[in-house]
């Protein structure tokens, strides 16, 4: 079973609840977390373990074989993306640009602009005890997340069952990378806050994940600040409004040193687990 | 003409209420650019009128004519993002897959396929209720924020201020690393960091200074939040003394801040020592933009 | 010697822009034969992405052996601009043309460290 944690909003605290959910849930089933906001993932940061496997992604691109082409400049005409340019008697490639459709590569009359690997990424995989969590980490140089984003899931489709349950941590907002992570998962927990920013931007995140017709509920963190708008929303619309996680200080300040939550204060730890009853019934009736 | 470009590595620091207590302190003198375009929240306190709305294109669209095509596959077969599925026994584009690389129309043997325009949403002239114009802009689901937009809202608010004759630009910045936040960055005459003393804060913090440095670009950080952890708070300092990053302000974590936006204020109308700091900060970021 | 300023009008008393890849117009000025030519890159405004190379592919095609401008180019058009050997100088971001002509003479300008 697959399920996304994401926001419309950054700053809601997806990875707060990702993190103590999962370590809360592997002390009695295995878990798998993967931290897919791979541009700044966050959640490594609260998660210790012994090292699995470490890989670094890549990403296909084209390289200029000088000696076999002869500057007829099609690369540089069929590349929509400004990645391929023609200057003076050579052709220089731009990795960050390219979208790896393969046009220049596939079309060039001398075959002189071969796809070949290059590193985007890295994945790192650690283990403790029933926690198998996994983190993809975007080069700095790289704009793209959404490739890296497709083969981190496809290492977690590879290495384990479909049974087994898996967290995604997802990016903020609601673009390609939110939606690469969330098509194909069975549950997406919605993250909010209970303000004018934290309704506005759950509308947003509605829209996205009714548009690609997921089941989705919602979680509203830092309860008792604000306004109760986030809570009149959902009712109107129909929307399961599963868990209220209280605000406090001492949330902030155990999260700000890298803490978790669950087990420190009682609050949090009631609501991890009405979360963990709702994801195991809703697994059941997938199953049955 | 200035730019002030205000950043934060992660979400959820505090930055766009603060460029927002900015726009109030600035007032008429300046104008305001929300490149924070997939979580453009600003208008939540700033109350924009949507004066002129423009339609915004970007990328392209591959569009099959059915009346053309003759099946045979070879559309689907050179497609790298699995965007042409077969829906009720035709080829047809998947809107949200496809990524506007042309290939497909290249190659189709009876010139079915066209690329169109794709209009991926809107961008906005509004006064808002503090005098000044704001230029921001919203974006369909699923398109992605781009260099090309962000340069449109900063454009659009360079016009603007030619115009009006207003000397300073105060840009809401994207979040992240990539391409929007590198248009955001270029022509700033001042960066303004938002980070929070949190292990999170400070990691992301490090990542988005490394694209500040590689333009070259002066900068300040905000430490907000900052009595949540000392010894983050210690590390944070250091970061910034080593960088030779100006710190403008350490405001202390408070729910007035939530109060605040709540009742659709800016904290600098809504807590008079918050505000006071808040203004402080402001002050040193014009004076550092003066001076430069 | 052909020199490239990134500017955003078409005269010499015109501001310069501060941005290489978006920007406005490029001035071109041959010391030698004091010819001067202007180039309209309003077009640029239409990529989504990679301006900057695009704009550097330009510039090469005017020859230039020197550009100056604001904060300098990003790292694609960096290379493109290596790749051509033109010298690049920055901090020109808020002087007209002369007055950027008149610092790089005097040598108050940086050279941009990336090419």
């Amino acid at each position: 079973m697959k399920i996304a944690i994401a926001s419309g909003k950054g700053g809601t605290g997806k990875t707060t609840l990702s993190t103590n959910l999962a370590v809360f849930m592997a002390q009695t089933e295995p878990v798998v977390l993967v931290d897919l906001d791979v541009e700044e993932p966050n959640s490594g940061l609260f998660v210790r373990g012994d090292a699995v496997h470490d890989e670094p992604k890549y990403k296909m691109i084209p390289v200029w074989q000088e000696d076999t082409c002869r500057l007829c400049g099609n690369c540089q005409e069929v590349c929509n993306f400004n990645a391929v340019m023609m200057l003076g008697p050579s052709i220089m490639v731009f990795p960050e640009l390219c979208h790896g459709c393969y046009a220049c590569s596939e079309l060039c009359p001398t075959s002189s602009l071969p796809m070949e690997p290059k590193k985007m990424g890295d994945l790192r995989h650690i283990r403790t005890g029933n926690l198998d969590f996994i983190e993809s980490r975007l080069l700095i140089s790289e704009e793209q997340a959404v490739p890296l984003i497709k083969q981190t899931i496809a290492y977690v489709d590879d290495r384990f069952s479909a049974d087994t349950l898996k967290i995604f941590d997802s990016p903020p907002g609601t673009s390609c990378p939110v939606i690469e992570v969330t098509k194909g998962v069975d549950l997406v927990v919605l993250v909010t806050e209970p303000t004018p920013f934290g309704l506005h931007d759950l509308k947003l995140a509605v829209e996205t994940i009714r548009q690609l017709g997921k089941q989705f509920v919602v979680v509203l963190n830092r309860y008792g600040i604000g306004d109760d708008q986030v809570e009149k929303y959902c009712e109107a619309e129909g929307i399961q409004l599963l868990a209220r996680i209280p605000n406090s200080r001492r949330i902030a300040e155990i999260y700000a040193a890298g803490g978790l939550l669950y087990r420190d204060v009682p609050e949090v730890g009631v609501v991890v687990e009405e979360i963990a009853e709702f994801i195991r019934s809703r697994r059941e009736v997938g199953r049955s | 003409m200035k730019e002030i470009v205000v950043i934060s590595g992660k979400g959820g620091t505090g930055k766009t209420s603060l460029t927002a207590s900015f726009a109030v302190l600035g007032g008429e003198d300046l104008v305001v650019a929300d490149c924070d375009v997939d979580a453009a929240d600003m208008h939540l306190l700033l109350e924009p009128d949507f004066a002129l709305s423009e339609e915004f294109y970007s990328g392209e669209l591959a569009v099959i004519d059915q009346e053309l095509c003759t099946g045979c596959g070879d559309c689907a077969a050179v497609c790298r993002y699995d965007a042409i599925p077969v829906v009720d026994g035709r080829y047809v584009v998947d809107e949200i897959g496809c990524e506007g690389c042309g290939y497909c129309a290249r190659i189709c043997p009876t010139e079915a396929i066209t690329n169109i325009e794709q209009n991926v949403g809107h961008w906005y002239r509004s006064k808002l209720r503090t005098g000044a114009t704001m230029i921001h802009a919203r974006l369909k689901i699923g398109a992605d924020n781009s260099g090309k937009l962000v340069a449109k809202v900063k454009n659009e608010a360079k016009i603007v201020a030619e115009r009006d004759g207003k000397g300073l630009i105060l840009v809401d910045g994207s979040p992240g690393v990539g391409c929007p936040v590198v248009s955001s960055l270029s022509g700033a005459s001042l960066v303004v960091l938002v980070t929070e003393p949190t292990v999170s804060g400070l990691h992301d913090l490090r990542r988005v200074h490394e694209l500040v440095k590689m333009f070259g670009i002066p900068s300040g950080c905000i430490i907000n939040k900052s009595d949540l952890n000392r010894d983050v708070l210690a590390d944070l300092r250091r970061f910034l003394d080593e960088e030779g990053i100006v710190l403008l302000a350490e405001i202390p974590y408070d729910e007035k801040f939530t109060e605040a936006i709540t009742s659709g204020r800016t904290i600098v109308e809504h807590d008079a020592d918050l505000a006071g700091l808040v203004r402080d900060c402001w002050r040193k970021i014009t004076k550092l933009v003066e001076d430069d | 010697m052909k020199l490239i300023f990134t500017t955003q009008g078409t005269d010499w008393e015109s501001p310069m822009d501060p941005r290489f890849g978006r920007t406005r117009f490029f001035f071109v000025y041959d010391d030698e034969s004091e010819e001067t030519q202007t180039y309209d890159n309003t077009a640029i405004e239409n990529e989504a992405h990679g301006a900057g190379p695009r704009t550097a592919q330009k510039l090469a095609e005017f020859g230039a052996q020197v550009l100056i401008t604001g904060n300098g180019p990003g790292g694609n058009a960096a290379a493109v601009l290596k790749a051509t050997g033109a010298e690049v100088y920055v901090g020109a971001g808020e002087m007209t043309v002369r007055e950027a002509y008149e610092a790089y003479r005097s040598g108050s300008l940086k050279k941009f460290q990336g090419v």
